[in-house]
């Protein structure tokens, strides 16, 4: 089963889980069965036009993704995804 | 004899080193913003923050923090200091650490931008480097954590509770800007991270001139594209942070603060950060609302340490 891992911003909506199993298999479907249990992340991941939001970035393991192509991204059972906002920080 | 005693005692190298920075840390200018369809009646300012040693905001609590610190006795020769940042703070410990002969280790996201974790690998920091998901959260408790398992060898200073961060701001950034607008501010604008800038230098404000009104800015949503602005609902709450400072709570998007980078650009010739350009969309969207008044934001840094967004949005 692949996972995606959950960053912290994320959690709240999340009931606090750090990560989400999913049985599909690519990425498209899998982040669309992840809103769909936590509607409240929708928001936080999609844009206007129903896009990931242009600054956010998608991991395949260590490799970054592009977010447009999520449709054609297989996972396969052991594949790990992480969604990574900017850093909060700082002023 | 408690005076002899004072005087008796020999200043350490690391005291007498650590005011040698004095004259290059603030006094930073104020721009003023002309040309993005602004009332006759209304002025922005904003403050170019990078214009200092260390290349940001940042520099002003950096500094306070260490001063306070060796004052104190907490950080001595030898004591490497620590704590976790998104970026900027740390490029600040890290140039006043190598001025002044202090290690200097940060538990930073791996995913900060590789231009920051350069200028850090340069200046010599001991980087311990946490989990993307994590964010800075994650980064303060690995901090910690390194500090409770060897506390003789760390100072950790700790940016989001040391009340050295909120109170450089109070003896600095408010007084510029009472002096650099000739005492007519009304309003001061800014985003919150640590919250030490906003309230530093709101209090100080107020403290001046009650009617000068504060607005605070955070991002929309949890999921930000504002390095180091903080969704207070969703992060941690800095324990420096004071609720009851902001007249005002605003929210910016990150979409809107990509728009004004290329307006701060295009228009007025200054390419600013992403959260630099959230604060000057703060500010024109206040600035559209008054019929006169003098508005005044920071701009924490430029776009230097940006090049991914700069590279996606001026293709």
């Amino acid at each position: 089963m692949a996972r995606i891992i959950i960053p912290t911003p994320l959690r709240k909506y999340t009931d606090q889980n750090r990560q989400f199993e999913t049985q599909q298999d690519t990425l498209s479907a899998a982040i669309e069965q992840f809103i769909e249990k936590y509607p409240d992340v929708k928001q936080n991941l999609l844009d206007d036009n129903g896009n990931i939001r242009s600054y956010i970035k998608l991991y395949i393991g260590n490799e970054e993704v592009s977010p447009a192509e999520n449709g054609s991204i297989e996972l396969k059972e052991d594949t790990e995804v992480s969604i990574v906002p900017a850093i909060a920080g700082g002023c | 004899m408690k005076t002899l005693d004072i005087i008796s005692q020999p200043e350490s190298p690391l005291t007498k080193k650590s005011t040698k920075l004095d004259s290059f840390v603030g006094n930073t200018p104020l721009y003023p913003i002309q040309n993005l369809d602004i009332k006759e009646d209304v002025k922005v300012f904003a403050k170019l923050e990078w214009q200092q040693f260390g290349g940001s905001v940042k520099t002003r609590a950096a500094y306070r923090i260490i001063q306070d610190a060796i004052e104190r006795g907490e950080l001595t020769e030898g004591k490497h200091l620590l704590d976790a940042s998104s970026g900027n703070t740390g490029i600040a410990y890290a140039h006043i650490g190598a001025a002044l002969g202090i290690p200097v280790t940060l538990c930073l996201p791996e995913n900060a931008s590789e231009e920051r974790k350069q200028i850090l690998r340069s200046l010599d920091v001991n980087l311990k480097l946490t989990s993307r998901a994590g964010g800075t959260d994650e980064a303060q408790e690995v901090a910690k954590e390194i500090y409770e398992q060897n506390p003789s060898q760390y100072y950790y200073a700790d940016q989001y509770s040391n009340p050295s961060n909120w109170k450089a701001h109070y003896d600095t950034t408010g007084p510029e800007i009472l002096d650099q607008t000739n005492y007519d501010v009304t309003h001061f604008i800014a985003g919150l991270g640590t919250t030490g800038t906003f309230t530093g230098t709101g209090r100080f404000l107020k403290t001046y001139k009650q009617e000068i009104e504060l607005i605070a800015l955070q991002p929309d949503i949890a999921m930000h594209g504002l390095e180091g602005w903080k969704h207070l609902e969703t992060a941690h709450t800095p324990a420096i942070f004071d609720d009851s400072v902001a007249d005002v709570m605003q929210t910016v998007s990150t979409e809107e603060a990509h728009e004004t980078m290329k307006l701060a650009a295009q228009k007025e010739g200054l390419l600013i950060s992403p959260s630099s350009a959230a604060n000057l969309a703060g500010a024109l969207r206040l600035a559209r609302q008054l019929e006169e008044g003098t508005i005044v934001t920071l701009f924490p840094d430029d776009s230097s340490k940006y090049g991914e967004v700069t590279n996606q949005l001026f293709k």
